[in-house]
């Protein structure tokens, strides 16, 4: 049927660790998540790793916890976990709507936080919640483990700072206890099952009557998932008015570069960045100023 | 690179072994041991026409490979009722008129399933529209597999019953 390779299915981390430092930084030894984009890309032939190994069945890397000040997700857990954890939608509602939003049930039952990430793909949507949260992710490797920032993780289209021999294990943020509002618009074709044309994530705190801790991230509108750091400045520390909003979300547009493709125009992915950031940014600051902002 | 594997499952309750290339998807797999019932559609998670259960909870199976699933419940469409003796939502399906070319519907049956376990057992449409927003079907307009899911979710109440 599809391309032919070896398969490792290990039950614990340093086994998984052990195959995949095998690769001499080749990468021919693949990570095999929930396999909802690796399958596909098998089949089309668009990758050909020598080896998988399935993070199927490895223990101690799936599920959610909060300890009052950050949130931990171990790599294996899934879109329709985070769905279903009792507090996360009130920690994280920025990202519970992307995830209540991404593809279907069945994908949504077996795709993977940290494969989400790792696809690279501009349009991964978990991807702007979890940047405008600040998120830092976990890399392990046979040698020991490192945390990068999610804001460095990406480097170009689909080029990452995970090596070869390494295995996201871990995505976790703070949540600091001052009120913050988080928000995510995902413009798409379809309301369910659909690819992203153009995904915004916002993330803000108050300090009295100004902004504090602005985040804007967006998807779909560059080679990678990325904040719109300009326009967070323009914001950062000042009355959030519909003049400042408006310059904001007009920078947010200057600072990206989307392209044409199957699914929509550039301009009109530009002329999206604008309106829905604007949007977005005016129910953020709304929400804080209504007290109805999560916690 | 023939490395065949013996992979034991369990599908419908019945203990399988099943030689499974590295490369097998757990769709072939299935098929191969002629559970028709579940289908091959687009082969790329879109449309849900090969939904099945593993462990309880609806996955593609054309993006599931077989090795990875070994040693799990698997349940089709046919695992969870007969004609004899049909479950909840393939009652109510066939009540409600929500199955016309019949391609989708086992895929739609198990999604439903799913949600109704997992999820929420007390759905309104909106529930459902996300729990089956994986799930294509090109002749309903879904208008009658939503009521056919509200249906049975509220006979399963009534009767405490489950897959």
């Amino acid at each position: 049927m599809f391309a032919e390779f070896d398969l490792h299915v290990p039950e614990d981390v340093d086994a998984a660790l052990a195959v995949l430092a095998e690769n001499d930084g080749t990468g021919a030894v693949m990570p095999l998540a929930g396999g909802t984009n690796m399958i596909v890309d098998l089949r089309a032939r668009s990758v050909a790793p020598s080896a998988l190994v399935s993070i199927g069945k490895l223990s101690g890397i799936r599920g959610i916890s909060f300890d009052g000040s950050r949130v931990r997700m171990g790599g294996r857990t899934t879109v329709s976990d985070m769905l279903r954890h009792p507090e996360l939608a009130a920690i994280a509602p920025s990202l519970v709507a992307s995830a209540r939003l991404f593809a279907g049930q069945m994908v949504r039952n077996t795709a993977t936080v940290a494969g989400n990430i790792c696809s690279g793909s501009p349009a991964a949507d978990l991807v702007p919640p979890l940047l405008a949260m600040d998120a830092e992710v976990t890399l392990s490797s046979h040698t020991g483990s490192r945390v990068v920032a999610l804001a460095e993780f990406y480097h170009g289209y689909k080029q990452m700072a995970r090596r070869p021999d390494e295995l996201m294990t871990e995505i976790s943020w703070s949540v600091p206890a001052a009120k913050r509002s988080h928000l995510f618009y995902k413009l798409a074709r379809r309301k369910g099952d659909a690819i992203t044309v153009v995904g915004v994530a916002v993330s803000m705190g108050a300090e009295g009557d100004h902004c504090s801790g602005v985040r804007i991230a967006l998807g779909c509108v560059a080679p990678v998932v990325k904040r719109a750091v300009a326009a967070e400045q323009t914001l950062e520390g000042e009355v959030p008015t519909q003049e400042r909003i408006e310059a904001a979300s007009r920078t947010a547009m200057d600072e990206m570069r989307p392209i044409d493709d199957i699914r929509a125009s550039g301009a009109y992915r530009s002329h999206c960045v604008r309106v829905l950031t604007r949007r977005l940014l005016t129910q953020a600051w709304e929400q804080l100023a209504s007290g109805g902002a999560q916690a | 690179m023939n490395n065949e594997k013996t992979i034991r499952l369990t599908i419908n309750g019945r203990d399988r072994d099943v030689n499974a290339l590295p490369n097998d998807t757990l769709l072939e797999t299935l098929r191969g041991l002629a559970y028709f019932e579940v289908k091959s559609g687009c082969e790329k998670g879109d449309c849900g026409a090969c939904a099945v259960l593993v462990d309880g909870e609806a996955v593609d199976s054309c993006l599931t490979l077989t090795w990875t699933v070994e040693r799990a419940n698997v349940t089709t469409v046919s695992g969870l009722g007969s004609v004899d003796a049909p479950h909840p939502l393939q009652k109510a399906f066939i009540d409600r008129g929500a199955a016309q070319c019949g391609y989708c519907t086992p895929g739609l049956i198990i999604a439903a399933q799913s949600m109704l376990d997992n999820d929420t057992r007390d759905p309104d449409e909106d529930e459902i529209r996300v729990a089956l927003s994986g799930n294509l079907c090109r002749c309903t307009g879904y208008t009658k597999v939503f009521d056919a899911v509200i249906e049975a979710a509220r006979v399963m109440r009534e009767t405490g019953e489950s897959s």
